[in-house]
């Protein structure tokens, strides 16, 4: 048992293998979908529009994924990213609707930055607060961020009374809804932040330290390691992930409300695992994740142009979460080598 | 007797029982309409559904594991007993059979997966939250079920009593089936050895294994009764709202285990009691209650609701780690 330990880090540190058939059959799964939907629905699957539509609605999940999927890692687990993303967007929609001017100029300008500027600050905040929580006193994760998670709605609830607030100028609308030589500018939002996560993640002092930690905290604090401070630098990571995806959201739907996307909470972290993420920590590619969204995405969009319920995408998400997770078991009983 | 009352006061139910106190006395003097029968009796018969649930949750959670599915169960038993009930006219007994044989099929498929894949317990729930979710607004549609038999929809009333305001006050569905559940739940974590090996296998799965518990047995158990509570509490939701909405449940999960765990009980397993989880119970709701009769308006009752979440796991998390310093020294 212990040598396994020890060697987890180092596992994490290098690109385990594991991952890498993680990923080779969720690639499998990918194509085995395209082909038979290709079947089902016919050549009209593979369209330009098709494609595009799928590009304009992943980013959103997408960056609350990876916000989930860096606690994960960790060991831990953030069930506030959503009443986050909702509070920062709120605040930003505020400023937005209340302060930015109707003509074009400087005034425009800097309005709408520091209408941006503001989301990220609530985030940072929030990050800081549940960071401070679980590292320096010791709360585990789950519970810490259920704290966090109704009592930022509860804020978002109190100070907008359940309201939504709408209407906002044409920039940040182009975020969520314009498109740049045809890339969805969200989709733009979502590689600026998943390339560069991939980087701290794969190839930073930070990122080892991160996977080390979800592997096995207390050999990390020995071994040098202030993982309270790293902790700390987590949650804020992820909060201010949450506050892109806030961006984005808003965007998206030009308003903000207390409780927007709260069904996509849980998919999240289904989202992370199916890309093989281990929720117990220690595991999972930014890769991974990338390619479980977008067999989630083809999923959806599949189904959407068959017309079936998205509830049966729900559950087909569900069933494919267990069927990826459970292949390894049944190999490995059936007494095949993964 | 001493010796046990001082175990008890160093303990976590004393605690939130002496946070409730204070708060029953502080409302008891700045309402006139806290301490009253009537708002107890609302109080009750609201708090039911969470009350029951978080029994059922309490179990798994001891036994180590996590349940989160068990709102989509909570749907679908109601859906299908309302439905059959519907159609066929049943009774009390033939529907209170359903809706728990429901819950418990859903449990077992929870049990299968959690034992024989080997992922973590939080995952497996989630799977199969939006797959039952998913398949029960599929197959139904969505669609409402607005009227239930009438003898259903009346409830029972034992010792029905009518105070001068005409408002009728007894024992209801809501209120019998959360005394039963929880003595129910008592007696099998206290008096029983399964609740025993419960204990056992949240406090160390190896351990129990290796005693020879039957690990597969024990999680079956838990499962399905974590299946036969919700089976239960969506029936008296069901009664309460008079209708029954495949929608308006899923989502309540948290809330439920923000109960739990308020009443001390641990997601690592081994800890937890009945009492704690009916003090967390009784903490949130006399919270909100109080606070819109202050009237706080009821939009900020779940930021109130939120911090003293916050301000409990973090007491808790320090007391226990001045408790192993302590030991360390010592």
């Amino acid at each position: 048992m212990t040598p396994n330990k020890l060697q987890n880090p180092l596992l994490g540190l290098f690109g385990s293998l594991t991952s890498d058939v993680i990923n080779r059959r969720l690639v499998i799964l990918l194509v085995a979908l395209l082909v038979s939907f290709g079947l089902i629905v016919g050549e009209n699957f593979f369209t330009m529009a098709t494609m595009q539509s799928m590009a304009f609605q992943l980013p959103e999940l997408g960056i609350l994924s990876l916000a989930m999927m860096i606690t994960l890692i960790s060991g831990g687990l953030n069930l506030a990213i959503i009443s986050t993303a909702n509070l920062c967007a709120l605040a930003m929609a505020y400023i937005l609707t209340k302060f930015v001017p109707g003509s074009e100029g400087f005034a425009w300008v800097a309005w709408q930055v520091i209408a941006v500027m503001a989301g990220l600050a609530v985030a940072a905040v929030i990050g800081l607060l549940n960071g401070f929580v679980i590292a320096y006193l010791g709360v585990s994760p789950i519970l810490a961020t259920l704290g966090t998670m109704t009592m930022v709605k509860g804020i978002s609830i109190g100070m907008t009374r359940g309201n939504v607030i709408s209407g906002l100028p044409d920039p940040i609308l182009f975020l969520g809804n314009g498109t740049v030589f045809g890339v969805p500018t969200a989709m733009l939002i979502f590689a600026a932040v998943a390339i560069p996560m991939a980087i701290m993640l794969g190839r930073t002092p930070l990122g080892t330290a991160i996977y080390m930690i979800g592997s096995n905290e207390q050999a990390t604090r020995f071994s040098g390691i202030d993982t309270k401070r790293v902790i700390l630098k987590i949650y804020l990571i992820s909060s201010l992930l949450a506050a892109v995806a806030a961006l984005v959201m808003m965007a998206r739907f030009n308003s903000a409300n207390a409780s927007y996307a709260e069904s996509y909470l849980l998919v999240t972290i289904l989202a992370a695992v199916l890309g093989g993420v281990d929720p117990m920590g220690g595991f999972g590619k930014i890769a991974g994740v990338i390619l479980s969204l977008v067999i989630l995405q083809v999923i959806s969009s599949a189904f959407n142009l068959l017309s079936f319920s998205q509830f049966l995408t729900l559950a087909i998400w569900g069933a494919i979460l267990i069927a990826v997770t459970a292949v390894p078991n049944i190999r490995s009983r059936l007494g095949l080598k993964t | 007797m001493p010796e046990s009352f001082a175990r008890f006061r160093r303990s976590h139910e004393f605690w939130l029982l002496m946070v409730i106190a204070a708060l029953v006395v502080f409302l008891s003097i700045a309402t006139d309409s806290f301490l009253t029968f009537q708002n107890l009796f609302d109080l009750l018969t609201s708090y039911a559904f969470l009350g029951i649930l978080a029994a059922g949750l309490l179990v798994v959670l001891i036994s180590g594991g996590i349940d989160i599915s068990f709102t989509a169960t909570a749907s679908i038993a109601q859906y299908v007993t309302m439905l059959l009930a519907n159609r066929y006219g049943l009774d009390w007994f033939t529907v209170f059979a359903l809706a728990t044989t429901v819950g418990i099929a859903c449990g077992a498929i929870n049990a299968v997966l959690v034992d024989r894949l080997n992922i973590s317990s939080i995952i497996v729930t989630i799977a199969t939250l939006n797959i039952f979710f998913g398949l029960l607004v599929f197959v139904t549609g969505g669609k409402y079920i607005y009227s239930l038999p009438d003898w259903f929809s009346k409830g029972i009333y034992w010792f029905e009593y009518i105070d001068a305001n005409e408002i009728s006050y007894g024992i209801n569905l809501q209120i019998l089936a959360l005394v039963v559940m929880f003595a129910l739940t008592w007696l099998i974590l206290n008096r029983t050895n399964i609740g025993r090996q419960i204990y056992a296998l949240g406090g160390n799965r190896e351990a129990a294994q290796r005693l020879g518990f039957n690990v597969f047995r024990l999680n079956l158990l838990v499962y399905c009764y974590m299946g036969l509570t919700a089976g239960v509490a969506s029936l008296t939701q069901a009664q309460l709202a008079q209708s029954v909405a495949p929608t308006v449940l899923v989502g309540k999960e948290l809330d439920v285990l923000a109960a739990v765990v308020l009443g001390g009980a641990s997601l690592m397993g081994g800890v937890g009691t009945v009492l704690g989880t009916i003090l967390g119970l009784t903490l949130l709701a006399v919270m909100q209650n109080g606070l819109i009769l202050m009237g706080v308006s009821s939009y900020w009752s779940q930021f109130f609701v939120g911090a003293v979440i916050l301000i409990s796991v973090s007491a808790t998390a320090l007391s226990s780690r001045r408790k192993r310093k302590g030991a360390m020294t010592a």
